[in-house]
């Protein structure tokens, strides 16, 4: 994931300018109860998407941990993990807010909205898992262990038990996600460069927040020898 | 030149089936060890049937205030509580039990797989037992509002194979770690969730008396989980072991 150059992050910036600019300026269709709330889409769905990509990579670097288990990978993971539940979180936000204006409650008793918030549970429970370890080469490979799991059992509560029980969300009860009538060709313009652009800023957050604990790693090993 | 691939592949499914049967003659000893253990102590297996048993008179002592019976759709969520607070505390022991010693002593003799498939069995056997004795006595003491008793007893030994496969990778976690009775608590519930509603759900079809095409869906939805989790841990638990 160490892409030392930089043209990423200006795509990234690029891409978020265009996504609040356009996204808010550009015209959307008018429907009944969305009206402008319809705008929400750039920024609460991607947020989905970033979170399963980077939950996914947390998941990529905790195999290769297990194979070959070094700190740095542990950290990668870590920190892929941290910053997928951060994105997590700001999905619930925006999406109870957008709940209470076009439903009408913070919180539904909705299929989707339960899975999201155990999903995040079970990610609250890896957090808790890696600070009840003292030995740090224990904690890496349980904790890199129980990512795995996780992950396992939190991706269906995403995408197949919503899919089978009726909801209101959108991408439930059978309906898909990106049906004609609820994304016209206008939102696709902004709605995919704003997937791309959110998840490179996860990228970004991750590769930020990496250098930042490899750096305490390397003071701390300095102050030990 | 025919022959000698054709050797080969004759070789290699004998050593697969010869190495699987190994594996089973392991999990087979390792799953008559846990019993005879627990049989040879039946001060846990008497405290958990205990634990049961006390659960659903204290559920129904203090639902019996109210008077009258319980609505249908309470039945089922209390019922389902009971069972996943049964299953937590009976697999936690699956791990806890094992002194250090004993571990290392199992390491020289028999591979990590054997180990994990046996505590599955084990435990998913603890738990049919558990969840079928609770069933009984909950039954009795709170009256039987289920009309499709085959779906329902099906699914609740479903429910326990769940649990057990679920449990037993979390309690070997758990196990490793210094708080390890909050963190089953903490790692399993949510990671049973997805399972408990796909339970419920279908139980709640056999309290209506549904036929079986109704909840045909979320049961084989409900097997596919037990093999993703029992793969996952399967594959994981090796790893977990070297520590």
């Amino acid at each position: 994931m160490f892409l030392k150059t930089n043209w990423w992050k200006a795509l990234a910036v690029m891409l978020l300018l265009y996504t609040a600019v356009a996204g808010l300026l550009m015209p959307v269709p008018r429907l009944a109860i969305l009206n402008e709330s319809i705008r929400n889409l750039y920024f609460h769905v991607p947020m989905w998407f970033g979170m399963t990509i980077i939950l996914a990579t947390s998941v990529y670097y905790s195999i290769r941990y297990l194979r070959t288990p070094t700190p740095q990978l542990d950290i990668l993971s870590h920190e892929s993990a941290k910053t997928g539940i951060l994105m997590g979180l700001v999905g619930l936000a925006t999406g109870s807010i957008w709940a209470r204006y076009t439903w009408g409650a913070w919180w539904t008793n909705d299929p989707k909205l339960n899975g999201a918030a155990i999903a995040m549970l079970i990610y609250g429970a890896y957090l808790v898992l890696r600070s009840s370890f003292q030995d740090e080469q224990q904690r890496a490979r349980i904790s890199a262990i129980y990512n795995i799991f996780a992950f396992a059992a939190a991706m269906p509560l995403f995408f197949i038990l919503p899919r089978l029980t009726d909801s209101l969300h959108p991408g439930a009860g059978g309906n898909p996600a990106f049906a004609k009538y609820d994304l016209d060709s206008d939102m696709r313009l902004v709605f995919y460069p704003a997937v791309i652009g959110w998840t490179l800023l996860a990228f970004w957050v991750t590769q930020v927040a990496c250098r930042f604990a490899f750096l305490k790693q390397k003071v701390y090993e300095k102050q030990l020898a | 030149m025919k022959t000698i691939p054709r050797r080969g592949c004759i070789f290699a499914v004998r050593f697969i089936i010869f190495s699987a049967v190994l594996l089973l003659r392991e999990i087979w000893y390792l799953i008559q060890k846990d019993f005879r253990l627990e049989w040879r102590q039946r001060s846990a297996l008497n405290g958990m049937l205990l634990y049961v048993g006390s659960t659903v008179f204290v559920c129904y002592m203090s639902f019996s205030l109210r008077g009258g019976a319980l609505p249908v759709p309470a039945w089922n969520a209390l019922f389902w509580i009971i069972l996943l607070f049964t299953a937590v505390n009976a697999a936690a022991k699956g791990f806890l039990q094992e002194s250090r010693g004993r571990l290392l002593y199992y390491y020289t003799l028999v591979r990590p797989q054997a180990v994990i498939l046996a505590k599955i069995g084990y435990n998913a056997l603890l738990l049919l037992g558990l969840s079928l004795v609770g069933l009984a006595v909950y039954a009795i003491v709170l009256g039987n509002p289920v009309q499709n008793s085959t779906l329902f007893v099906g699914n609740v030994m479903l429910g326990a194979l769940g649990f057990a496969t679920t449990l037993t990778l979390v309690s070997g976690i758990a196990a490793k770690a210094t708080n390890s009775s909050t963190l089953m608590a903490v790692l399993g519930f949510p990671v049973m969730i997805p399972m408990l509603l796909l339970l419920i759900k279908v139980s709640k079809n056999a309290l209506d008396g549904l036929e079986f095409e109704a909840s045909r869906g979320s049961l084989l939805t409900l097997v596919a989980l037990n093999l993703i989790v029992t793969a996952v841990s399967y594959l994981l638990f090796p790893f977990l072991w070297r520590s």
